[in-house]
């Protein structure tokens, strides 16, 4: 068979392998009439680049457009407008004090209602479920994060509220009325069917990625304090959660920026009303749920303004809060395979 | 003696019990929701609904032809310029952007849009759009939804071209292949599976957000096929009709809501199960 390529040339004094030295040949040939494909490849790559960069521009952009669209409001309240408590639209006075409240109450129920379970699915789906069910059970809680927030709260309208009305808020005032978190009216809406079903949202989230920050233990681990003559749950506390705590904080803050931005299912039970209080049966607002509310109703420049303001908060509050959350999990599951959330 | 006291081996069970009674409370939500809507949904879908616009108020019958279609258009519009965008900006990351500080920072941001709550893009694009334009449009509403779509769609191309094994890459470039034509035609079609699946996520994600819709499509009673006109959707109309005092729109609104969830759960669920065939195994 022919020789392919011609035989290598003799080496020279100048060197072996000058260009003018070599034999042509067909391969050759082709590849240096084809070019460098410098121009194809560095266009290639600006147009990449151009898209990646994009995602920069539609933060900047967010940020840029509510600054300037609320600067009515900001002029004329500063910082007062998150530490007063009117909200007035007839009169153009605003303060988001009671959703600030409302945010923080329903969040922070909502954490409180939701942390134990999810910790307890992902220990349960990491360490204690056998191999058969694993996943058909994971399958399920991530189903609960494919349903729309809009069918939760369809959901919670007609069934969570008169559950809440008839049953579940009696129950609460007869065994825990004594810490006067339960008092007045109950109508079924309020803080507390806000925080139940915003529980039942981010509980998805923060399983899942409890779960991925226990697989990403390493197994020696595990079997070095099991080999100290642990039990399971001693070896689980030990072994996992004491390794992955950054972590597991990370996926909490991440329910917890879910939680804050979390807008049609809370504005349908949440009985929005800008009030303050201390019963968890009154209702309330949260800063998501005033926009979703009120926003076609604004009909002045000024209460546009100050609920754009409120959208302007909302972002960079949930920007800070996912930003401190994922550098927690990306701390920990450094050199764990990857999967998005 | 025993090497595991009593008090140890009975906190051994209880949290093992305690873990197993927290996966039941968690599906029981879902598994009540699932029952619910089809209970409540199913016997208001029949032809009329998919194949009719919603009565005047007070009637009986109508359906939600107007909102299904009118959904499909504005993600139509979404995903003709976000999945574009995304699937290039992913390019970007795992081609080119490789330990620089600049696709690290491209990443971090992506996650943390994705953590942005979807009303705040809603008022954003309603005050660059529909506050120019002077009207409500089905353009705002797909290019609100555009926004949600880029930083998923990122992230997950990105991960799945990164599992792309670099063998692969460094034959293609050693046979002369540009490297731009090697993302392209050897990264890319390797990790097509697991992009397409990825898009199909983000798409079932952005397929059930009302909140960027409320200002920029606002729903519409009738039919609508022009983009500069305000259009329904059909998340949009199950909130419009979930909130009204009218039982007769609560029905359809459960019936609206049994059609999202199932279009979806599929969309989730052929996304399990192609995940798992292509040529690289991955996905969520």
């Amino acid at each position: 068979m022919p020789p392919i390529l011609p035989n290598p040339p003799a080496a020279t004094a100048s060197g072996p392998l000058l260009s003018e030295d070599l034999a042509p040949s067909p391969i050759r040939d082709f590849l240096s009439k084809r070019g460098s494909g410098r121009i194809a490849d560095n266009s290639f790559a600006a147009v990449m680049l151009l898209c990646a960069l994009s995602i920069f521009a539609i933060v900047l952009f967010i940020l840029s457009i509510l600054i300037v669209r609320s600067h009515l409001s900001l002029a004329q309240f500063g910082w007062s407008f998150f530490t007063r408590s009117a909200w007035d639209p007839v009169s153009g006075d605003f303060g988001a004090l009671p959703f600030i409240y409302g945010t923080l109450a329903t969040s922070f129920l909502a954490l409180l209602m939701a942390v134990p379970l999810a910790l307890g699915v992902a220990i349960f789906l990491t360490e204690l479920c056998p191999r058969v069910l694993r996943a058909p059970i994971s399958f399920l809680t991530e189903l609960l994060a494919a349903i729309p927030s809009v069918v939760y709260g369809l959901w919670a309208v007609f069934v969570l509220v008169p559950l809440m009305r008839d049953t579940i808020g009696p129950f609460l005032v007869k065994f825990f009325g004594w810490t006067t978190l339960f008092d007045g009216a109950n109508f079924g809406v309020g803080l507390l069917t806000a925080s139940m079903i915003l529980a039942i949202m981010i509980l998805p989230i923060i399983s899942s990625l409890t779960r991925d920050i226990m697989n990403a233990v390493p197994n020696s681990q595990r079997e070095a304090v099991l080999a100290l003559g642990a039990t399971r749950w001693e070896m689980i506390r030990i072994g996992v959660l004491r390794n992955s705590r950054i972590g597991i904080v990370g996926a909490v803050m991440l329910g917890l920026g879910r939680a804050l931005g979390e807008t049609m299912a809370v504005t349908m039970v949440i009985g929005n009303h800008p009030n303050i209080s201390k019963s968890l049966f009154a209702p309330a607002n949260t800063l998501a749920s005033v926009i979703a509310g009120e926003f076609s109703e604004a009909t002045s420049d000024m209460y546009l303004s100050a609920l754009i303001e409120i959208g302007l908060a909302l972002f960079l509050v949930t920007i800070v809060v996912n930003a401190i959350a994922r550098l927690m999990v990306w701390a920990v599951t450094r050199n764990a395979p990857a999967r998005v959330h | 003696m025993r090497i595991k006291s009593a008090r140890r081996t009975a906190m051994n069970y209880l949290i093992g019990g305690l873990s197993i009674l927290a996966t039941v409370i968690v599906i029981l939500p879902l598994i009540a929701i699932l029952f619910y809507l089809i209970y409540k949904g199913a016997s208001s879908l029949n032809l009329a609904f998919f194949t009719h616009i919603p009565a005047p108020v007070g009637e009986e019958g109508g359906g939600m032809a107007n909102s299904i279609v009118g959904s499909g258009i504005v993600l139509l519009l979404a995903s003709l310029m976000g999945i574009p965008i995304g699937i290039a900006a992913g390019v970007y990351l795992a081609e080119f952007g490789r330990g620089k500080p600049l696709g690290t920072a491209v990443r971090f941001t992506a996650d943390v849009l994705n953590g942005v709550p979807s009303i705040v893009m809603g008022i954003s694009i309603y005050s660059l759009i529909v506050i120019r334009q002077k009207h409500f449009s089905a353009l705002a509403g797909g290019v609100a939804l555009a926004i949600m779509m880029v930083p998923t769609i990122t992230r997950t191309t990105e991960e799945m071209l990164a599992l792309v094994p670099h063998a692969i890459r460094e034959a293609a470039l050693g046979l002369g292949v540009p490297k731009w034509r090697t993302a392209v035609s050897v990264s890319l079609r390797t990790a097509s599976p697991g992009i397409i699946t990825g898009c199909m996520l983000a798409f079932a994600r952005v397929a059930g957000e009302t909140a960027p819709l409320l200002f920029t499509a606002f729903g519409n009673s009738f039919w609508s096929f022009k983009l500069s006109e305000p259009i329904a959707a059909l998340p949009l109309q199950i909130y419009v009709y979930a909130i009204s005092p009218y039982d007769e729109w609560h029905r359809l609104a459960w019936a609206g809501a049994l059609v999202l969830i199932v279009m979806i759960m599929v969309s989730v669920t052929l996304v399990r199960i192609f995940a798992n065939r292509g040529a690289l195994k991955g996905g969520s």
